[in-house]
């Protein structure tokens, strides 16, 4: 075992270099040479929807526009800086132990805020436990999403306030969720919509492959956003799907559409479109958002193991936040102080962030039994009550 | 008229019908639960009456069911859900423990979820596989989930409407084998509490505790064993989670002796818990063990052979003379 695997790592040091080992590793190694070089969103890929390139060129399209004032545009900019900020303060308390985990949305700021932004208040949001943007457009308090990652809450927020759905980990469940809620909202005669997030890894569970057919069956007002950050963990997107992920759609009856998750413009527009289909009675939609996971999975993981610094290098030349700088630069819309001024209120959101976390409490003990049941349970609270008991007889035997 | 001598069959659409009367927000949604009225014919004429709306045939997949179940939840409904057999529900077990049972203490008390989950369980109809199943033990294990059942059509009627008045995510199991044994339903009675457990024959010498179909079989035993001398007492359950213990542990207490029969296979079962819980409250009282009688650790059998598996009227009283030995 320990001779093949390390053939088998050899590549990812020294790209496109097979040396020793066995001829079937390097055979694996050469493939996986091959796939590096090619750039995954390369001319083989189906096109997407692009109002701004990576250059910071506006481009036109024939179905998806936007109009925005400057004012609007520097909003845009200001929410991908503040939740880089907040997603790389969250990082930092992980490393100095402040949090048990987190999972980094750095690489998806333009999906999130884009789809975020196109949202009314009404609306309704199904996260994953990586919408840490699409909370910020909601308003949901930043400080409140870290609860969980510290391990004093499993979701530390109400969802009603905010229309926004605590963070769901096991993959693709809140997809059934959002399409009975929305169903729901059918149902009152609301002309709201809703939103599910999912990932190109939950696109292969069964839940939402039945949410698919569920809405299209009941029309319901619901739009798929699927951020293709085209990994899985280790798994690349070739491991989910034989087809692009926005072909999908078609086969279940309604529109899928492949937009460029790092440009938030075409984002916000296609979004809008998607939420304006539903309200109008049309049924469901899924927008793959192209894009890329440029951290690690979570703080646990190490993509070193299976993905090159080259990939990485080439989405990293299509940043998201990078491109509306110089669209904004480029316009005249800000200038070189505005910047400073938002690199100066991202600071202190970290700062902010920073002490909120250190100061969170731990909650009671007696907690764990709150909320369990709404309308209460015998056996909850008979093991209160022992527990309770239990506790007290520390106390008791420090008095005596 | 308020008192009727119906079948629970017959119990249960009454009861399904006066929620969808009551609270607009109650929607009942399954497979072939319309124009069909349910295999079982639960649902029959609700559709009709109350429009597709409200009375609604999903499609084929009972994760999407239930899962769409608890966004309509979320959205202000109160969603009845019928999973069609027993053996159908594990699609759905993961929409149930994971999401469902969690999602009140996740939100830290913000949301409610009332989703009711009514499943026909255990056997006795000769049905093929995957259709007589008892897997209450399965949901009662998990926190966040209450677990009743009902064994009469009185209970049927009344602890169907507790269940979907209830804020919390209930799992209703119904012995589809008694559907058409008939009894009493009064409908402007006062029910009782839906988790209390009830004393169905008083007797002083043991205690048979069951729920749903096999109180029934219970009784039948009691009576038997009444021929011979012996003074059973019957109690029934009703709800498995919570489980009224403080019911049973007075009995006990009087019998001094208790065996538990249920349909499910007796490992980890719900009369294992039963058990231990007995046995620690009722230690100085009992005269024997706590016996347990139920199905065994096979696979449900072909239905040429499922009256050998399920406990039946022998197989209790066999029991019943083994804690009588002590």
């Amino acid at each position: 075992m320990t001779v093949d695997s390390t053939a088998a790592r050899q590549p990812r040091r020294s790209s496109g270099t097979s040396t020793s080992g066995t001829k079937a590793a390097a055979g694996g190694a050469a493939k996986r040479a091959a796939r590096a070089k090619k750039p995954r969103s390369s001319d083989s890929e189906p096109p997407l929807v692009q109002l701004l390139t990576p250059e910071g060129e506006r481009v036109q399209h024939p179905d998806y526009d936007v109009d925005l004032t400057p004012e609007e545009l520097r909003g845009l900019y200001r929410d991908m800086v503040m939740t880089r900020r907040f997603d790389g303060e969250a990082t930092a308390l992980q490393r100095q132990g402040e949090l048990g985990l987190w999972a980094s949305l750095l690489g998806q700021e333009a999906a999130q805020i884009g789809s975020g932004r196109a949202l009314r208040d009404d609306d309704y949001v199904f996260p994953t436990y990586r919408e840490h943007a699409v909370a910020w457009c909601r308003g949901v308090d930043p400080t409140n999403l870290l609860g969980m990652f510290r391990g004093v809450n499993n979701g530390g927020w109400d969802p009603n306030s905010n229309n926004f759905h605590l963070y769901t980990i096991v993959l693709g469940s809140q997809t059934l969720h959002a399409t009975g809620y929305a169903m729901g909202v059918a149902k009152d005669g609301a002309d709201s919509a809703v939103i599910a997030y999912f990932g190109d890894g939950a696109s292969s569970q069964g839940d939402v492959n039945e949410s698919f057919v569920f809405s299209a069956v009941y029309n319901a007002p619901v739009v798929f956003f699927c951020q293709n950050n085209q990994w899985a963990i280790s798994e690349p997107t070739e491991k989910q799907t034989r087809v692009p992920l926005y072909q999908r759609a078609q086969g279940f009856g309604f529109p899928g559409v492949r937009v460029d998750g790092n440009d938030v413009l075409a984002c916000l527009a296609v979004t809008r479109w998607a939420l304006e289909r539903a309200r109008r009675g049309e049924g469901p939609t899924l927008i793959e958002a192209f894009t890329y996971r440029m951290a690690a999975h979570t703080t646990s993981d190490d993509p070193t193991r299976y993905r090159h610094d080259e990939e990485r290098a080439a989405w990293e030349a299509k940043d998201p936040i990078l491109r509306l700088r110089r669209h904004l630069e480029a316009q005249g819309h800000a200038d070189a102080a505005w910047f400073e001024e938002l690199e100066a209120e991202s600071e202190a959101l970290g700062k902010h962030v920073r002490e909120v976390v250190r100061a969170m409490p731990v909650p009671e003990h007696m907690a764990m039994f709150d909320n369990v049941y709404a309308d209460g349970h015998a056996l909850v609270d008979e093991e209160r009550a022992e527990f309770a008991a239990y506790q007290a007889s520390f106390a008791n035997g420090e008095g005596e | 008229m308020a008192v009727q001598k119906i079948p629970l069959a017959k119990a249960l659409n009454e009861s399904l019908r006066k929620a969808l009367e009551t609270d607009p927000k109650v929607v009942v949604m399954g497979l072939d639960v319309g124009k069909l009225g349910g295999v079982f014919r639960i649902t029959d004429g609700l559709q009709k009456d109350f429009g597709e709306e409200r009375v609604i045939d999903t499609p084929l997949a009972e994760s999407g069911i239930v899962g769409t179940a608890i966004g309509l939840a979320l959205r202000g409904y109160r969603p009845v859900v019928e999973i069609q057999f027993d053996g159908f529900v594990f699609p759905a077990y993961d929409q149930i423990v994971t999401q469902l049972a969690k999602m009140r203490a996740r939100s830290l008390g913000a949301v409610k979820v009332p989703v009711v989950i009514r499943i026909p369980y255990g056997g006795g109809i000769g049905a093929v596989e995957h259709h007589s199943e008892s897997p209450e033990s399965l949901f009662a294990h998990v926190a966040g989930l209450k677990v009743v059942t009902p064994a009469t059509p009185s209970d049927g009627y009344w602890m169907l409407q507790q269940a979907i008045q209830s804020d919390d995510p209930v799992i209703f199991f119904e012995p589809k084998r008694r559907y058409w044994d008939k009894g009493e339903v009064d409908t402007e009675a006062i029910p009782g509490e839906l988790h209390q457990a009830r004393v169905a024959r008083e007797g002083t010498d043991l205690t048979l505790v069951a729920y749903g179909p096999m109180v029934k079989t219970c009784l039948e035993a009691a009576a038997a064993a009444a021929e011979e001398g012996r003074s059973i007492e019957v109690v029934d359950l009703r709800s498995i989670s919570p489980i009224d213990f403080d019911t049973l542990q007075a009995s006990v207490e009087k019998t001094r002796r208790l065996v538990v029969v249920h349909e499910a296979p007796v490992f980890f079962g719900s009369g294992a818990e039963i058990a231990a819980r007995i046995t620690e409250r009722c230690f100085y009282h009992l005269e024997a063990p706590v016996l347990r009688v139920g199905g065994y650790h096979a696979p449900y059998p072909p239905a040429r052979l499922e009256e050998e598996y399920l406990p039946g009227l022998d197989r209790v009283l066999d029991a019943v003379d083994r804690a009588l030995a002590y």
